[in-house]
């Protein structure tokens, strides 16, 4: 019969067991910490109860020499993202929104043919924010252009005050394709939002740019303006890039490349 | 000066009840269309991406810019003093009144959210020139309610000219936001210009008066009611003072636009190259809307009731095409992003942008029409607004 040992007895643990509890504390310790350090410091994420910060500029490069003739993935995985019908199934393509589409350019004198997406251009000085009667339009402190779902009263004003046909108005009831994170209702107003649910995540991109650097075309760049160190920072320093319609002067947070 | 007698109409012949019942059927198309509208989304309308205000917004703005210069004839007795027009004054001012409520009710009928309309009572952005209107719009209401008022009542008599310079102001000042609805925004090359300002207000001044003369010798004829060739003519003189104006400012606008090149492309194609936009323009708006009611204003033809009449027609019929033409015209012309460029997308760019209007459409802006007439026509019924008779012995007696 095995008698149980005391409690007083204080024969030595194994040395290697010592060792291996202290592993495996540690272990589980950086398992729950890192993750969280890595939002905080790689991407920026930010629990629901913190406002969006101005010392943060999101902004976006698109390289037009790298943007693929006959390419829509961006369109298509932004569709895919916020939960839009792709404007080839909608039954009224004139009134289908479109959060983001393809342009193509041809100068007609030297016939030269250039590529781009189109979408909202997140102003620091939007029209559509100027213009909207209820406030529902708004940009937040990190330079995302949004529409309130809730006080939208859908008059369209910020899509006649637009100078990039950027926004839509939702014509018709919605199918089940939405996305619970991305609201969205009929007889309002949308637009491009740089995927601001995968933003505040802590995703640090958006479908547009993560589907053009899989496709690997590498056209479309994301990031933090306001950051020098950032990738979207270094690249607009080398890089000369336009704005569209820059006559308008209201400081654009998508910078064009070879247009 | 003599005194005049103001008296209801009787409205309690058929005749009456019929006029009121064919308008309430409009009324209630209007209102049908709308349900519909709310119901299905604007995928029913002929809007959509490209043209995103359309038909309702051509009568709505049509009628709060007439409801400003139907204002004008209340203006002229009490700001400027003159006694001919004093009598004329209480119709003047209901029938503003009655153009604003129809022409509100329809812009906001035609929201993609008519529902949330107590969202925007109650959420305001001061930068914006809607938020402006809606503050110039319930002001209007409140000073020619007022003003009326003092029409009405001999006990608030006395501030009848306080409150018709306030009204005048007032007014002045709400079709400089109406036209600046257009005029502030920057994106489009055929707004974004000081001109829409004045142009709307003069504009309001002659389509205001064309839809006065109209009710006012339709409800005289009706009623059997003597109304004199004194007042109708210096009307109809003042009219194609108005007119004159408007072609003035259509011209230093269009010409203004066409000096500039980047907006050369926008400008020919509401005069040249737009099709349909451009037959409007120059057969609607300049012909139909202009030469022809000048010509006939300034003309022995100007002389007779029946040929005021039409001119007054043409005008008003002129002002929906030329509200039509700014409105949708504009839009029409494809936003220019990469100047000299070709460009083509799935979303229209470059192109121009074609506009069916539907019949929901066209119900629910002839709805605020209706509705307007239907407040004028009942009003008279119950208030004292219309003088038992403006025959020229009547009146003639006023001046002196």
């Amino acid at each position: 019969m095995n008698e149980p040992k005391p409690m007083s007895d204080n024969a030595p643990v194994s040395p290697e067991r010592r060792r291996f509890i202290g592993a495996a504390t540690a272990t589980a310790a950086g398992l729950t910490l890192v993750p969280g350090v890595m939002l905080i410091e790689v991407a920026h994420g930010r629990p629901d109860d913190q406002a969006a910060s101005s010392a943060v500029r999101w902004g976006m490069l698109v390289d037009a020499n790298q943007c693929a003739t006959g390419c829509d993935d961006c369109v298509t995985a932004c569709s895919t993202e916020n939960g839009w019908t792709p404007v080839a199934e909608s039954t009224h393509p004139t009134q289908a929104p479109q959060w983001i589409r393809k342009l193509e350019l041809q100068d007609p004198l030297t016939q030269m043919e250039t590529n781009l997406p189109m979408m909202c251009q997140h102003c620091a000085e939007p029209p559509c924010v100027d213009v909207c009667p209820t406030g529902a339009s708004f940009k937040r402190a990190d330079g995302i252009v949004l529409v309130n779902r809730h006080t939208c009263i859908g008059c369209r004003y910020c899509m006649m005050a637009c100078p990039y046909k950027a926004r839509s108005l939702v014509h018709e009831s919605l199918n089940d394709t939405q996305k619970a994170d991305v609201p969205r209702g009929i007889g309002c107003v949308e637009s491009c939002t740089f995927c601001v649910q995968k933003v505040d995540r802590g995703d640090g991109t958006t479908a547009c740019v993560e589907a053009c650097t899989a496709a690997g075309h590498n056209a479309l760049v994301f990031g933090d303006m306001n950051d020098p160190e950032s990738e979207i920072s270094k690249r607009l320093r080398e890089l000369p890039t336009k704005q569209v319609r820059a006559d308008l002067n209201l400081n654009l947070g998508v910078r064009y490349h070879g247009i | 000066m003599a005194s005049i007698t103001f008296r209801e109409v009787e409205g309690s012949s058929p005749k009456y009840w019929m006029l009121f019942g064919f308008l309430g059927l409009f009324v209630l198309f209007g209102a049908l269309a709308w349900n519909s509208m709310h119901h299905h989304g604007h995928v029913i309308t002929g809007m959509n991406n490209q043209i995103v205000w359309g038909l309702p917004h051509v009568f709505a703005v049509f009628l709060i810019v007439a409801a400003s210069g139907a204002l004008n004839v209340a203006s002229i007795a009490s700001v400027f003093n003159k006694p001919m027009y004093k009598p004329l004054a209480p119709l003047s001012a209901i029938l503003a009144l009655a153009l604003m409520l129809g022409g509100l009710l329809v812009l906001v009928l035609d929201l993609g959210r008519s529902d949330r309309l107590i969202v925007a009572m109650t959420h305001f952005n001061f930068k914006s020139m809607f938020t402006w209107n809606v503050f110039l719009y319930s002001g209007f209401f409140a000073l020619v309610g007022a003003y009326l008022w003092t029409m009405l009542d001999r006990s608030v008599k006395t501030y009848s000219k306080a409150a018709g310079t306030a009204a005048f102001i007032w007014r002045l000042t709400l079709t400089t936001g109406t036209g600046s609805l257009f005029g502030f925004l920057i994106a489009r090359e055929l707004y974004g210009s000081s001109m829409l300002a004045p142009m709307f207000i003069i504009m309001s001044f002659a389509y205001g008066l064309a839809i006065y003369l109209m009710v006012l010798a339709a409800a005289y004829a009706w009623t059997g009611r003597p109304l004199g060739d004194a007042v109708m003519l210096r009307l109809k003189t003042l009219l194609a003072v108005f007119i004159a104006a408007v072609l003035y400012f259509v011209v230093v606008y269009h010409m203004t636009l066409l000096y500039f090149a980047s907006r050369q492309d926008a400008v020919a194609f509401i005069l040249r190259d737009g099709g349909m936009i451009t037959t409007l323009f120059w057969v609607g708006q300049i012909l139909i809307g202009s030469v022809v009611p000048l010509v006939i204003l300034l003309t022995a033809l100007g002389k007779q009731r029946m040929w005021i009449m039409v001119a007054c027609a043409l005008i008003i019929v002129g002002g929906i095409v030329q509200m039509y033409v700014t409105i949708i015209g504009a839009q029409a012309f494809p936003l220019d992003m990469f100047p000299g460029m070709i460009e083509k997308s799935s979303f229209f760019d470059g192109q121009i942008h074609h506009y069916s209007p539907s019949m929901p459409e066209l119900f629910l802006g002839l709805g605020g029409v209706a509705i307007a007439l239907l407040v004028t026509t009942f009003a008279v019924k119950v208030l004292r607004l219309l003088p038992a008779s403006l025959d020229d012995a009547t009146v003639a007696k006023l001046e002196h």
